[in-house]
């Protein structure tokens, strides 16, 4: 960033270091919305869907055309339009969704719990089970553990999602029945339990409604664990190389030669040095399910914003496309952001 | 036999009297490497396999792909000459695998033409350039990077219309800014070196001197970087054909096949898994190949 403040005369504040990180920081993050919002209003733009029929319906009279088109702000300048745009989302307001009829932020709201559930239990899988087989696959590199972890990694970065999420489907509820099918709650359940969060998990725990939270266990259980899968190749894999690299570096063998035991070295000493490192890789690892549950959700008729995205998608709802979008942007971002606010505040060597 | 060992000798030979000498034997040195990887051979066999599988694809299939026989419907593999049986509407599944390959390499072959190109001018142009330049293109990329892909995808072809080649392009437009960075990273080490200035002095231009003198030296990298995303790219455009974006019926995208075998999931599991294997099998490749190449080509980053 530039120090406008620089002038005859005047006395050059000096800002603290994390001010202006902090500043720079909110101003990539303002950017980079502004470019997503770009983006989405371009795509708004260029569908070969007439905004304005969308709204009145295609028996209006030219008048009422002409009423709305203006409304819309359509004879204005892209420019413009675009500034209307911003504002409008920024204060929470993506129109209305032709496919409920509702406001799509009320929609969002309505769904955004379900994947919301999905995503963190997927992820608290994938670091249960992804940061110990990283390091133990790190510590004894070559060994069996290590090619399972190699195994492991390389069958999730090339197992399509949805063909996984069938033949679970098939495996687990179809030939065994170990699970529960297709959706969040069985039937006779549902209704039961008032939402608080939206999180029937969390909900039904709070509540003390056991048989609830039994069967909303049965059903997230397979969609989790398939999440939860990618995210502990992905984790597991980045953890093993991070470990590989302190445990090269000479502190190591110091600690070593001091005769204190592995575990000491291991947990105590390397695998403290990669917490910060970790935490933005959980974080990521979190965004990227958030995102890829679209997969999923399609698969177990999961209610969440993915399916809500590409319902919408198939209807032609661009409000609710868009709006989705944003959405999901913006935590993308934010969760980047903080990522790497955490690496430079936290990381020495970054300063 | 004396011939073969004539050219390995003067492959291998210590002393290279020719550039193309040279440049001949360190790529066959590279195979060396690569063909002692097991796993990447594999994947470079399952490729080839796919390939030629793709491009024989009249005289290897069985049956018409898009022939549709209601008599013979739903049949198990290996019913009736059916080799991995037939889907809902009685077409013959293998040979809907086999054209299906074509549409996956077309896709991947697309993409590569596009995506690592534009990473790899926006990369080097911004690194070479600096200054204001470097700023804006850097911030943009930085903008598409911090995009959610699949998502970005989908809001694309949602604009653009399902089929193929918007898919391809909704791909694409979201690829390119890793490319980007890795060339403009490479850029940022080679500006400053000797040759540079020697040929700068020589007079060369910024136009020639990054496309003839940096863009060589940033492929490596970016052969790497592309094989490794090639499965990512597949499993996306299989995801959007499942989701119905993609390829669209009665075309025989692996994606679409699936979405089309799902409701029969229970009873007739072959309809949509034999698809999957294949999706899974030409990932799966891509990546034994990436890894093998960065072993190759870059020795130092042992993180696999």
């Amino acid at each position: 960033m530039t120090d406008t403040t620089h002038g005859e005369g005047r006395h050059t504040p000096s800002f603290p270091p994390w001010l202006k990180t902090t500043l720079t920081t909110l101003a990539t993050v303002a950017a980079t919305i502004l470019g997503l919002l770009f983006v989405t209003f371009m795509i708004g733009r260029v569908m070969p869907i007439d905004p304005v029929l969308a709204v009145i319906g295609e028996r209006a009279t030219q008048e009422q055309y002409d009423q709305t088109f203006r409304d819309l702000g359509l004879d204005q300048p892209l420019l413009v339009q675009f500034w209307i745009y911003v504002t409008d989302v920024l204060q929470g307001d993506f129109g209305k969704s032709i496919r409920t009829g509702q406001e799509v932020t009320t929609d969002i709201a309505r769904v955004f719990p379900a994947t919301l559930e999905l995503a963190t239990l997927g992820t608290l899988f994938g670091v249960v089970l992804g940061v110990p087989l990283g390091v133990i696959a790190a510590v004894r590199r070559g060994s069996w553990i290590d090619q399972l972890a190699r195994f492991v990694g390389l069958i999730g970065y090339s197992m399509p999602i949805f063909w996984l999420g069938l033949v679970g489907l098939l495996v687990f509820y179809g030939i065994l029945g170990w699970v529960a099918g297709p959706g969040r709650l069985g039937i006779f359940y549902q209704g039961i339990v008032e939402p608080i969060t939206g999180m029937i998990l969390v909900d039904s725990a709070l509540r003390g409604e056991w048989a609830v939270f039994r069967n909303a266990f049965s059903h997230i259980i397979l969609p989790a664990s398939l999440l939860g899968y990618y995210s502990l190749a992905y984790i597991s894999r980045m953890t093993r190389s991070f470990m590989l690299e302190q445990l090269g570096s000479e502190y190591v063998t110091t600690a070593r030669v001091k005769g204190l035991s592995e575990w000491q070295v291991v947990w105590g000493h390397a695998f403290r040095n990669i917490r910060i490192q970790l935490v933005t890789v959980i974080a990521l690892a979190y965004a990227n399910l958030l995102e890829g549950s679209v997969l999923t959700e399609i698969i177990f008729a999961w209610p969440g914003l993915g399916q809500y995205i590409t319902t919408s998608l198939l209807a032609n709802d661009m409000n609710s496309v868009l709006g989705g979008t944003i959405v999901i942007g913006t935590i993308f971002v934010g969760i980047n952001i903080f990522s790497d606010l955490l690496y430079r505040f936290f990381d020495p060597r970054a300063k | 036999m004396s011939t073969s060992q004539g050219l390995r000798a003067w492959l291998l030979s210590e002393e290279p009297t020719s550039r193309q000498q040279a440049r001949y034997a360190s790529w066959y040195k590279g195979w060396l490497t690569l063909r002692s990887n097991t796993l990447a051979m594999l994947g470079l066999f399952v490729l080839a396999f796919l390939i030629l599988g793709a491009i024989f694809a009249p005289l290897l299939a069985t049956h018409d792909p898009f022939a549709q026989d209601l008599g013979q419907r739903l049949l198990a593999p290996g019913e009736n000459g059916h080799f991995f049986g037939t889907d809902s509407l009685g077409r013959d599944i293998y040979s809907r695998l086999l054209y299906g390959a074509r549409i996956s390499l077309y896709i991947v072959l697309l993409v590569v033409m596009v995506a690592p190109v534009v990473g790899l001018i926006v990369g080097t142009v911004s690194g070479y350039a600096g200054g204001w330049i470097d700023v804006l293109l850097m911030r943009i990329t930085d903008i598409f990077l911090a995009f959610p892909r699949l998502i970005l995808a989908l809001a694309f072809v949602a604009a653009l219309g399902a089929g193929i080649e918007n898919a391809v392009l909704a791909i694409s437009l979201t690829a390119w800014p890793p490319y980007a960075r890795i060339a403009r990273a490479e850029t940022l080490t080679i500006r400053n070196s000797d040759y540079i200035h020697a040929i700068k002095l020589q007079g060369a231009g910024p136009f020639r001197i990054v496309t003839r003198h940096i863009w060589p030296l940033c492929i490596s990298s970016l052969v790497i970087r592309v094989t490794l995303d090639m499965a990512g790219i597949i499993l996306t455009a299989a995801g959007l054909g499942f989701l119905g974006l993609g390829a669209q019926p009665p075309s025989p995208e692996w994606g679409a096949m699936i979405s089309e075998g799902r409701k029969y999931i229970l009873d007739y599991w072959w309809v949509a898994t034999i698809p999957g294997i294949a999706i899974f099998a030409i990932s799966l490749a891509f990546n034994l190949i990436g890894d093998g190449l960065r072993d190759v080509l870059d020795p130092k980053e042992d993180n696999a």
